[in-house]
């Protein structure tokens, strides 16, 4: 889960001292992020009664697989693909979806979950009693919020298969590719969750997250914007994940595609790090 | 027997009648909203709009290079936008008769402190429906405004388009909460929402007509209450109405609310009188 060994690495002596002043784990700091397996075990387990949330939860974007690919693909026909190539428009689609079930699967955990645990369940003052610090709780809120967005993502990619919606093996790709989505969107969403006040402060989660569904290339090319607009909708983090899946599963990999997973990479760091010192001070100071 | 009821008749009297009772039940819910309504204006009027810029204009653009034959010659956006509304007024129903209704059950106990007022358990159950359509009528108004700003709208029928949203928006509040006052955990709320509402709006003849998909399956998308607003709206939009089809669409709909009015006055009594 933890495709960014790096940042978390130097976060993690940074807020140790802290967190370790309330318990002595020095046996596991040899494996940072292992601690926080447990936590994320505690979520698993949690969630094998609950499976049918889960399992409701990846049938969305299958629906509007189905909807929007073949019923309104019906009326576009076929749309300028990532070459400039027409493809049909359900290929077109599918991808962007794909994008769309992972930043679902770890977005609703990372923020609306996280906020419950860390308000009113006070999860996180019980995790805090073992030998688990705030870096390790981000650590596992994040990786488990990605295994969401993957548990969400693979039966997507299993039905394109079916679908004959895949045209490339490059797709083999498109699974590591959703779990970095899931990655930038769940260190985001923990990040910015640790700022909320109340849940009125949740309608802005929806705020954002509807018009990044709908705008970020996922329905329809950039070319239908003013090109004004299209600057702006290059900047989200949404749009990066939908041209890399796009391009790899239609088969028309470049190598500007690293630069794409770099930004991506980058915004799920710096959301790890901010998430853990904000942890750290949420239930600490 | 006899000296009961004569008895009892004089107090009875000063009971006021359903229609006061609920509208005191629904004058709660506006106190509360006038001080949590500001929440509710993004979702609820920035959402649909969202959808409509990139359904109707995006997606529309795409559609309206392959020819909208299909459409009945409209452009994509003037097909599409009285579907948006329809499920806007079917959201607004279900999101305000699930969560708020499981609340005032559960949480805050609204619906308990209201049972220890002369308000019968039916009259708490009408009081919070009034409220919830007003919400669908606000939610609908500010959309068929917009809907007649950007010019899509194509008839005079259209000024039926409120009251046929609402319509709508009742058949859905009304059995909804007559389920939800019955749960005892949030859960199976998301499976409404999942295998409920978002199929409805995605497959119900919205987004795209109904002879687009299979032919196994449209009857079934026929037989959707959803297909029946969706349908009435676009009818009247685009001024497509005929006395025929809208006696069956209202009838349906109105023929859903009145089974929802009478479950939920049998499930809030069983949920109110232990």
């Amino acid at each position: 889960m933890s495709s960014e060994p790096g940042p978390e690495e130097t976060e993690a002596v940074a807020v140790e001292p802290t967190v370790r002043s309330t318990s002595d784990a020095v046996d596991f700091r040899s494996f940072p992020g292992a601690r926080g397996l447990r936590l994320i075990e505690r979520h698993a387990r949690f969630y094998r009664r609950l499976w049918l949330v889960v399992a409701s939860g990846a049938a969305e974007p299958l629906f509007y697989l189905l909807s929007v690919g073949i019923g309104i693909g019906g009326l576009i026909g076929t749309v300028p693909g990532p070459a400039g190539h027409p493809v049909p428009y359900r290929e077109f689609v599918a991808p962007g979806l794909l994008a769309v079930s992972a930043l679902n699967g770890a977005l609703n955990d990372s923020t609306f979950n996280v906020y419950g645990r860390l308000k009113f369940e006070k999860l996180y003052d019980s995790v805090l009693a073992t030998p688990l610090g705030a870096q390790d709780v981000a650590l596992a809120e994040i990786g488990w919020a990605v295994v969401r967005g993957i548990l969400y993502a693979v039966p997507f990619l299993i039905v394109m298969a079916a679908m004959g919606l895949i045209v490339s093996p490059w797709a083999l790709l498109a699974l590591p590719v959703a779990a970095l989505v899931a990655f930038a969107t769940a260190a985001a969403g923990v990040a910015l969750t640790t700022y909320m006040k109340s849940w009125q402060d949740f309608e802005y989660v929806v705020l954002v997250s509807v018009p990044l569904f709908l705008f970020s290339g996922t329905f329809f090319p950039l070319s239908v914007y003013p090109h004004v607009i299209g600057l702006i909708v290059e900047w989200t983090p949404l749009y990066q994940g939908v041209v890399i899946l796009r391009d790899l599963v239609l088969g028309a990999p470049t190598w500007a595609l690293l630069w794409r997973a770099a930004y991506l990479a980058a915004i799920g760091a710096l959301g790890l790090a901010v998430s853990g010192r904000r942890i750290a001070r949420l239930l600490l100071v | 027997m006899v000296l009961a009821t004569e008895r009892a008749r004089p107090a009875l009297a000063q009971v006021p009648g359903a229609w006061e009772l609920s509208v005191r039940a629904f004058r709660c819910w506006l106190v509360m909203y006038r001080r949590t309504w500001r929440a509710s204006v993004w979702s609820s009027v920035l959402g649909p709009l969202f959808y409509l810029g990139a359904m109707g204009y995006g997606l529309g653009s795409l559609v309206d290079k392959n020819g909208t034959a299909a459409l009945g010659g409209v452009p994509y956006v003037v097909f599409v936008a009285p579907a948006v509304l329809a499920v806007l007024a079917m959201n607004t129903a279900i999101t305000n008769s699930m969560f708020p209704v499981f609340g005032a059950m559960r949480w805050n106990s609204i619906y308990v402190a209201a049972r220890a007022t002369m308000l019968r358990p039916a009259d708490i159950n009408r009081g919070h429906l009034l409220f919830i359509t007003m919400r669908i009528a606000m939610n609908s108004a500010c959309f068929v405004i917009v809907m007649a700003a950007l010019g899509l709208i194509r008839s005079w029928w259209a000024v039926l388009l409120l009251p046929a949203s609402v319509l709508l928006g009742l058949a859905f509040a009304a059995p909804v909460a007559a389920w939800t006052v019955t749960l005892k955990t949030t859960t199976p709320m998301n499976y409404i929402v999942r295998f409920g509402s978002i199929p409805l709006s995605l497959f119900s003849g919205t987004f795209f007509p109904i002879s687009q998909l299979p032919a196994w399956i449209r009857p079934l998308a026929y037989a959707t209450p959803l297909w029946h607003g969706a349908a009435l709206c676009r009818s009247l939009a685009l001024g497509t109405v005929t006395a025929g089809s809208a006696a069956i669409h209202v009838g349906y709909l109105a023929a859903m609310a009145a089974i929802g009015l009478w479950a939920g006055a049998r499930s809030y009594r069983r949920r109110l009188y232990v």
